[in-house]
């Protein structure tokens, strides 16, 4: 039954993204295009696209967006339930016994050893919406140099005004869809 | 008593409601960016929670899986009106995304296939995995020049098996968690062993 595999997949991406932020992208990938094929590695791409210029965290969002592509609003419903459930359970826990112990050294001890995998997780889902963007294809071609030169000249011209001025993701993001639109309509 | 409490417990919670949704419908971006928008709201406006308070309850919503700005509601309702707090302002937090994103999922399929919406959605595609890659580099770099060799080596590890044999993302954190477990412990024990 769909909604409970959408209620489960992402309770799973809810439970296991851990870190904040980016953290949910790579298990997101992995059920809602890996092993469900609820969206191809197009539609993901949009997904994170989207996510990122409208409010709310990435895995809401996602959830919310798998759900209503494959059964509606009852399972934009479902799917988000399932994504928030596992986090607010948990963290009411931790509430209790934080107030009761004092003590948290534990847990952020454990969220230490998460990190690199964090980044390491974060980086080869990135590292496929590079390849997405630069080749327009899920896998890298055999010739290396078959690039869409737009998206690649944007990724980069992005990417250096973030790494050398830190400007708010949000204009970049607007500027490179400026952009892309008027560069893919020149050329 | 009852009477005269009712009202005011009511009015709290409709505010909790409107300052939560508020929140949640204008931080775009995720992750961190709300908790010093809540800290701004519930600490320096409302006076519903302490400062300090504020700081240990971003610890436990950062200490837990799931998305930060979920969790860091969750606990400032808890803590304003117990679970029916904490049921409301997660709920305010939730719907701003859900009604945004139904509205933009139900025009998708149309609005995707017009060229020029085709054409933004690939300069923003370039955008979104800039911003990523900046994401990693700026945690990758900490991370090296924490100068400690098991984290550094547990991310290339972690990288090759993803990327590259495909295990189960869930598998290894777990296998990390236990890692980081691991190190916390005998650390500790050889603090016990020095004499503490």
């Amino acid at each position: 039954m769909i909604y409970l595999e959408l209620f489960l997949s992402f309770m799973k991406i809810g439970l296991f993204s851990i870190g904040g932020g980016y953290a949910a992208m790579p298990l997101i990938q992995a059920q809602a295009v890996d092993i469900h094929g609820w969206l191809t590695m197009t539609q993901f791409a949009d997904l994170m696209t989207i996510a990122e210029m409208t409010p709310g965290p990435i895995a809401v969002n996602s959830a919310t967006f798998v759900g209503i592509q494959t059964a509606g609003i009852p399972g934009a419903l479902v799917a988000t339930a399932g994504c928030v459930l596992p986090g607010s359970l948990i963290v009411l826990l931790l509430a209790y016994l934080y107030y009761r112990y004092r003590g948290l050294s534990y847990i952020q001890g454990v969220l230490l050893g998460l990190r690199p995998a964090v980044i390491a997780m974060i980086a080869s889902a990135g590292l496929s919406l590079i390849i997405l963007s630069v080749y327009g294809q899920r896998a890298l071609p055999a010739d290396l140099t078959a690039v869409q030169w737009i998206p690649l000249l944007i990724f980069v011209a992005a990417l250096t005004v973030l790494r050398l001025k830190k400007p708010d993701p949000i204009k970049v993001m607007a500027a490179a869809g400026v952009a892309g639109i008027v560069l893919l309509s020149i050329f | 008593m009852e009477k005269t409490e009712k009202p005011g417990k009511l009015n709290q919670f409709l505010k909790l409601f409107t300052s939560s949704f508020m929140l949640s419908a204008c931080t775009f971006g995720g992750g961190f960016v709300i908790i010093p928008l809540m800290k701004k709201k519930f600490v320096d406006e409302l006076h519903y929670i302490d400062e300090d308070e504020m700081l240990d309850l971003t610890a436990i919503a950062q200490s837990s899986p799931g998305a930060i700005a979920v969790n860091a509601a969750t606990l400032v309702g808890y803590r304003v009106g117990g679970l029916a707090g904490a049921i409301v302002s997660l709920t305010a937090t939730v719907l701003p995304p859900l009604i945004i994103i139904s509205v933009i999922s139900s025009f998708y399929q149309a609005f995707r296939d017009n060229i020029y919406v085709s054409y933004a959605m690939s300069g923003m595609l370039a955008g979104v995995a800039a911003v990523i890659t900046d994401v990693v580099l700026r945690m990758g770099t900490d991370l090296v020049r924490s100068r400690k060799a098991v984290p550094v080596i547990m991310m290339l590890l972690s990288f090759i098996a993803v990327r590259y044999f495909h295990l189960n993302i869930i598998m290894v954190i777990l296998i990390c968690g236990c890692i980081g477990a691991l190190q916390i412990w005998t650390s500790s024990r050889a603090e016990k062993e020095r004499g503490f």
